[in-house]
């Protein structure tokens, strides 16, 4: 009866004694001046809470497991020369601060937060503005990314880093950050089992998102838009992109997707609006593509003879100067019941499945494809009356690239 | 001359040809946006009524008209009146009448369904190009007496323009495929007036496929301030040109 109640009553108290450490104050007229000072005086786990100011101090090397709070968001200034926080133990958490101007260098990758080799580091709430690579974390794991904001305003890609640049780490959060004005908003090169999930990465120099590498991630409900050249995902495979919208990426080298080397996934419930085009595709193997919007692109997608068994399924293709375009005569992959807006066919037997064939390749995407300024003719009576005899007599157009079941209205999404 | 033209303007808007012509464009246009759920469908018919049936409607009507008046124009000639009032005021009369019908056929419908950009684009490109296929009218018409060849030669301009100029144009860019010619390809775009009416539209219409590397080049040219300006300089050039000529043709003609 007594050792119980003891054992008890110590299990009560247990919280008490060791899940709460110190709080250190930083800021003028507080216990410390600098940031470094209190980072030299904390014992592991103990809060750090940052009043307002600017605070110069070269770069913040934090080697024990603290929280750094900032309040009113304090400005940590990197001064065109140091990187401003370097993260170099577990458990670390830094939020509400303000980092500005990294260093910028040829040689050495300064970042505004990095992640050395860690554990559970958070990184929340931040803003990072002009920073050479906002926030990087190379062999970080289970690490959460969270609600930043990135903006740098560098005009060569050359003076410019990734936004969230992450190498060879596992198990990351990268959730409701917005990234713009970086070489790539979010960059992944060897990363696995992370997650990307609700952010926007818009105006960066190069691409939105770029992916190389990364197997098993999942990247869902971001906006990628009007970045110079889309997103890219690469050389990678098990990757699942569920619900992004692709917006406004122009140019010749510009894809809303481009997709090269990419095997085993899924692409489901996108939007691509008005990209040169939406989704370019090579070297692309079992990917299965159900329930996207293509809308208003100038190639909904540009899918190159080099991919096999990719299934497009109940996709909606609206008001895309071209809806398919491909530069060989193989198809290995399979169309199947996607809403065409071009389509012409009857529905006799009322089953909402157009009874003829619906082929999305057109003859003057072929042209186009093979001479690029024949664009200045399109939709001239000459190239609608070549669309129309290719239509009766395909010729150019690869015979087996077809739907067999389009649908007479678009799928509701 | 004013009152000319006016005789002649109201001539021809009481003309029954002309009204179909009207009521025509304006059952197509309503029917078109009625139909189409997808406004952008509906810009693309009315898209190739612009480029092609216009013409053909403005230019045939014309010098058969032309033809026609032959008698009154003979008359007008005995009266103290300059050639060059009358020939003017003929082409002022035929022009202001066809715009006019095409403003009240196509306008109508597309400032009520699509104000977009394509759509006003589309109608002052409609505008124009009714009015540059009345001066070649003039043009085909003022050469011949004979109404049967001047019809034909008509025809075969409205030919040239809308197809087999667009032909040739597909033709030489094959043949120079290896050849950085999309610069050219802006200069002889210049030379049809369909072609410049077609990019201006196709500008607005299909964006994202023009922002590829040659079509940013179009782009560039066509869709700045100052691209618009000399496309309109263009145009207005090409209104202007053949009937200028067929009035020096016109003022030396042995009537």
């Amino acid at each position: 009866m007594r050792p119980l109640t003891t054992i008890l009553s110590l299990l009560l108290l247990l919280p008490g004694i060791a899940g709460y450490g110190k709080v250190l104050r930083t800021g003028r007229g507080e216990q410390f001046e600098k940031i470094t000072q209190a980072l030299l005086a904390a014992q592991p786990h103990d809060t750090i809470i940052v009043q307002a100011g600017t605070y110069k101090e070269g770069n913040i090397v934090i080697t024990k497991p603290v929280s750094l709070l900032g309040k009113k968001y304090p400005v940590i200034d990197g001064e065109k020369k140091f990187e401003n926080i370097s993260v170099k133990a577990d458990s670390v958490l830094i939020d509400g601060f303000r980092i500005i101007n990294s260093g910028t260098s040829s040689i050495v990758d300064y970042a505004g937060v990095r992640i050395c080799n860690r554990h559970f580091v958070t990184i929340s709430n931040n803003i990072l503005e002009d920073c050479f690579f906002g926030i990087y974390s190379q062999y970080g794991v289970n690490c959460t990314i969270s609600g930043n904001k990135l903006a740098a305003h560098q005009v060569e890609e050359q003076q410019s880093g990734n936004g969230i640049h992450c190498w060879k780490s596992d198990s990351l959060k990268i959730i409701g950050n917005t990234v713009s004005g970086h070489r790539d908003g979010i960059y992944f090169e060897f990363v696995t089992n992370s997650v990307i999930w609700r952010n926007v990465s818009h105006h960066n120099m190069r691409y939105g998102l770029h992916f190389m590498f990364s197997n098993s991630d999942m990247y869902a409900a971001n906006v990628f838009e009007n970045n110079g050249a889309g997103v890219a995902v690469m050389f990678s495979n098990h990757v699942k992109m569920f619900h992004n919208y692709f917006r406004e990426n122009w140019g010749d080298a510009a894809y809303g997707l481009l997709l090269k080397e990419i095997s085993d996934s899924y692409i489901d419930g996108n939007c691509f609006d008005r990209n040169t085009s939406g989704i370019f595709l090579e070297g692309v193997s079992r990917v299965e593509m159900y329930r996207n919007l293509f809308k208003e692109n100038g190639w909904g997608l540009k899918i190159q003879a080099s991919c096999m068994e990719i299934v497009l399924k109940e996709n909606n293709f609206v008001s895309n100067t071209f809806d398919v375009g491909t530069n060989g005569s193989l198809v290995l992959n399979t169309f199947t019941n996607n809403y065409w807006d071009k389509y012409e066919g009857y529905d006799l037997n009322r089953n909402k499945i157009g009874d003829v064939p619906y082929r999305p390749v057109s003859m003057y995407s072929i042209i186009v494809e093979k001479n690029p300024p024949a664009m200045i003719l399109f939709r001239s009576l000459i190239t609608s009356l070549m669309d129309r005899s290719e239509k009766v007599l395909p010729s150019l157009t690869p015979e087996n690239l077809k739907d067999p079941n389009p649908l007479m209205k678009p799928v509701k999404l | 001359m004013k009152k000319i033209i006016k005789y002649i303007l109201l001539d021809i808007v009481r003309n029954k040809i002309v009204l179909a012509y009207t009521g025509i464009l304006l059952a197509i246009s309503f029917t078109v946006f009625g139909l189409e759920d997808n406004t952008q469908k509906g810009m693309l018919t009315l898209l190739n009524l612009v480029l092609f049936i216009v013409p053909l409607v403005c230019v045939i009507f014309s010098t058969i008209y032309i033809y026609n008046s032959s008698e009154f124009v003979e008359l007008l000639l005995s009266q103290p009146i300059k050639r060059k009032s009358i020939w003017l005021s003929l082409y002022t009369g035929l022009a202001g009448a066809l715009a006019l019908s095409f403003l009240a056929g196509v306008g109508i419908p597309l400032l009520l369904y699509d104000r977009s950009a394509t759509g006003i684009t589309l109608l002052i490109m409609g505008m124009f190009l009714s009015i540059i296929f009345v001066a070649i009218a003039m043009l085909a018409s003022v050469g011949t007496r004979d109404k049967a060849r001047g019809i034909g030669l008509s025809i075969m301009l409205w030919l040239y323009f809308a197809l087999v100029f667009d032909g040739i144009v597909l033709f030489l860019l094959f043949q120079f495929a290896d050849y950085p010619i999309e610069k050219a390809m802006v200069g002889v775009s210049a030379l049809n007036p369909v072609d410049l009416a077609r990019i201006m539209v196709l500008l607005k219409m299909d964006v994202s496929a023009l922002m590829g590397y040659t079509g940013a080049i179009f782009k560039d040219f066509f869709g700045t301030q100052q691209g618009i300006l000399v496309s309109m300089v263009v145009m207005a050039i090409w209104a202007t040109a053949p009937l200028l000529l067929s009035l020096r043709k016109f003022n030396r003609k042995d009537l």
